[in-house]
């Protein structure tokens, strides 16, 4: 269904074979895949990757993962009048074995910094991170004459978005939950970022440097 | 790293001892401690012989960090420790810098910080009602506490900028003048607030599942409170008379009609009614202040440049959570030498094993809601 005829509100009174041969929508919240009109009907063809990519992106499950004061505006974002399930994040886990993405809300210090790896670890993949606030992008108020806080959490953990703010409004952290959805949407999951940008898991533990 | 769940040894045979103690963590991360607190509990059955909270999971060494900082820098990141009472925590710092410079705040300075500190600590008490209930099972308080917090944090947001760390108050005074519409908005919330708080009560105050899951939970009695330095509900909750407010009072206090909240209890619904009964009487201050702010100036002529005197210097304010204390020592230049914070939740936790030791680890997450644990304030 185009945009126009959603306006229009008439979208049944406009038969699909008038819209014309084949359309496809921009809209990135609708179903991925062209609809190739027929005379009995429509033929939908489309690639399984967009579609589990698709579904994937609408049902994230946030991790609970709050350290500090992000962790109330991630909690008024999940209140009633932010209300983040409209886009299908409210099923928080508090287990990583259940969730499919971390929100960095928070600083993390030098101790939370091996704890957080291992929750990492211990999620399925495709996994994905979010960092918010100033403090989980880059150290943010902490940054100087500290000896504790970890300077971004991405020295720890690979993020696929940052939201700027200290602390950010929900509608930041919405947003960046929809960022993530259109890049989950584009089709390129962790390992794939992984093996683009060449990263290197961090060893944890007792093994041996090579 | 953390300990491994442990099965404890027979001493004898080395084989695991099945009718002894267990150990387990909880925490790091876990929803119920409300951070990142970690707890080793020590089991026998489902009865906790000892709690031993472990911390440093978010400490941001904030103390060494005021020490580079000027005295009208580090007061900003004093909002970032109990981001709940944000307010208050940089209310003590100013009055503690006030104090070592001897500015006097005017009037109109002084009743919009009381404003301001009694509405943060009805926001916070809102969101441990909500995320309270929310550990011991209940989902519904969470959206109903947030509705309301809503409407302070808009209200914060229109005078202060930001909705959470709000930075609000600099030595001799408040950065701004209110908004124009502040005393609407505080009117209409109050009209607002007043019948939820009702509604609060008929949730949760008088639900039979709700007082078992409190009457007769974390037993502290008053001697223990108090050698354990407890301050705020969790030792008003055991009849220990310690409101700073009340005390000591600062600012406008002394002329404001308010009680002190008492109750001799000693368990965790003691506890919540303290923090029920403190929203109204917050709700009260605040309906006594909101149509008598004094005309005059929001701020006190002082030096671009603050340099304290050498000498120590300390004052203490009544957070959300207890009593909240700065301690500066000063060596006369444009920073402090030292600054020690003192803050209520250390102390509060504890009294967590004494609370905890003999109940069953069902009742840990009810005491630790009850506590009302906000940890970047313990760990600082």
């Amino acid at each position: 269904m185009s945009n126009d005829q959603i306006k229009n509100g008439d979208a049944s009174k406009t038969p699909p074979s008038e819209v014309g041969g084949r359309f496809q929508s921009d809209s990135p919240l609708a179903f991925p895949g062209d609809v190739h009109q027929t005379a009995t009907g429509g033929v939908l063809v489309t690639k399984l990757d967009d579609v589990i990519n698709w579904a994937r992106s609408n049902s994230l499950w946030p991790l609970v993962f709050g350290t500090s004061c992000c962790a109330i505006e991630m909690m008024s974002a999940a209140s009633a009048k932010y209300d983040w399930s409209r886009f299908g994040f409210e099923v928080a886990r508090a287990t990583p074995r259940q969730a499919d993405v971390i929100i960095i809300a928070g600083t993390i210090v030098n101790k939370m910094a091996p704890v957080l790896r291992r929750l990492y670890d211990q999620m399925g993949d495709p996994k994905y991170v979010i960092a918010m606030g100033a403090c989980a992008t880059s150290g943010g108020p902490f940054f100087y004459n500290t000896y504790s806080v970890v300077k971004g959490a991405d020295h720890v953990i690979p993020v696929d978005v940052y939201v700027a703010g200290c602390p950010p409004r929900p509608e930041a952290l919405i947003n960046a939950l929809m960022l993530l959805q259109d890049k989950i949407k584009k089709g390129l999951t962790r390992e794939q970022i992984r093996e683009e940008s060449k990263i290197v898991p961090i060893n944890i533990g007792n093994q041996k440097a090579s | 790293m953390y300990r491994e769940t442990e099965i404890v040894k027979q001493p004898g045979t080395g084989e695991p001892d099945v009718f002894g103690d267990m150990v387990i963590n909880i925490g790091p991360q876990h929803p119920s401690t409300h951070g990142v607190l970690h707890l080793v509990i020590t089991l026998n059955g489902e009865t906790i012989k000892k709690v031993e909270p472990h911390l440093g999971y978010i400490h941001r060494s904030i103390e060494k960090m005021c020490e580079s900082l000027s005295f009208r820098q580090f007061i900003y990141v004093t909002s970032k420790m109990d981001y709940l009472s944000s307010h208050i925590n940089n209310h003590a710092c100013c009055m503690c810098v006030e104090k070592g410079m001897q500015i006097e705040v005017p009037p109109r300075a002084q009743v919009i910080r009381v404003l301001m500190d009694e509405l943060t600590r009805l926001a916070s008490h809102q969101l441990w009602w909500g995320a309270g209930a929310m550990d011991i099972g209940a989902l519904t308080p969470f959206f109903h506490a947030f509705r309301e917090r809503e409407m302070i944090n808009d209200i914060m947001e229109e005078t202060c900028g930001t909705r959470l760390t709000m930075n609000y108050m600099v030595p001799g005074g408040v950065m701004t003048d209110i908004h124009p519409n502040f005393q609407n908005r505080v009117h209409a919330f109050i009209d607002h607030f007043k019948s939820k708080i009702d509604e609060y009560d008929e949730l949760l105050t008088g639900n039979v599942i709700f007082e078992n899951r409190m009457q007769g939970v974390g037993y502290l009695s008053k001697e223990d409170a108090i050698s354990y330095g407890c301050t705020g509900p969790t030792a008003r909750g055991s009849g220990v008379s310690c409101d700073i407010r009340k005390l000591y009072p600062y600012e406008v206090y002394s002329k404001l009609q308010f009680d002190e909240v008492l109750e001799t209890g000693c368990d965790c619904y003691a506890r919540y009614i303290v923090r029920m009964k403190e929203m109204r009487q917050s709700l009260s201050i605040v309906q006594q202040l909101i149509d008598n702010i004094p005309e005059g100036d929001i701020q006190a002529k002082t030096k671009a440049v603050l340099k304290l005197p050498k000498g120590e210097y300390y004052s203490r304010v009544e957070t959300a959570r207890g009593e909240f204390g700065v301690y500066i020592v000063s060596e006369g230049g444009t920073t402090p030498y030292r600054i020690k914070f003192r803050s209520p939740g250390f102390s509060n936790l504890s009294a967590l094993d004494q609370m905890a030791r003999g109940g069953k680890i069902g009742d840990l997450v009810a005491i630790m809601a009850m506590i009302d644990l906000v940890i970047p304030d313990i760990d600082r």
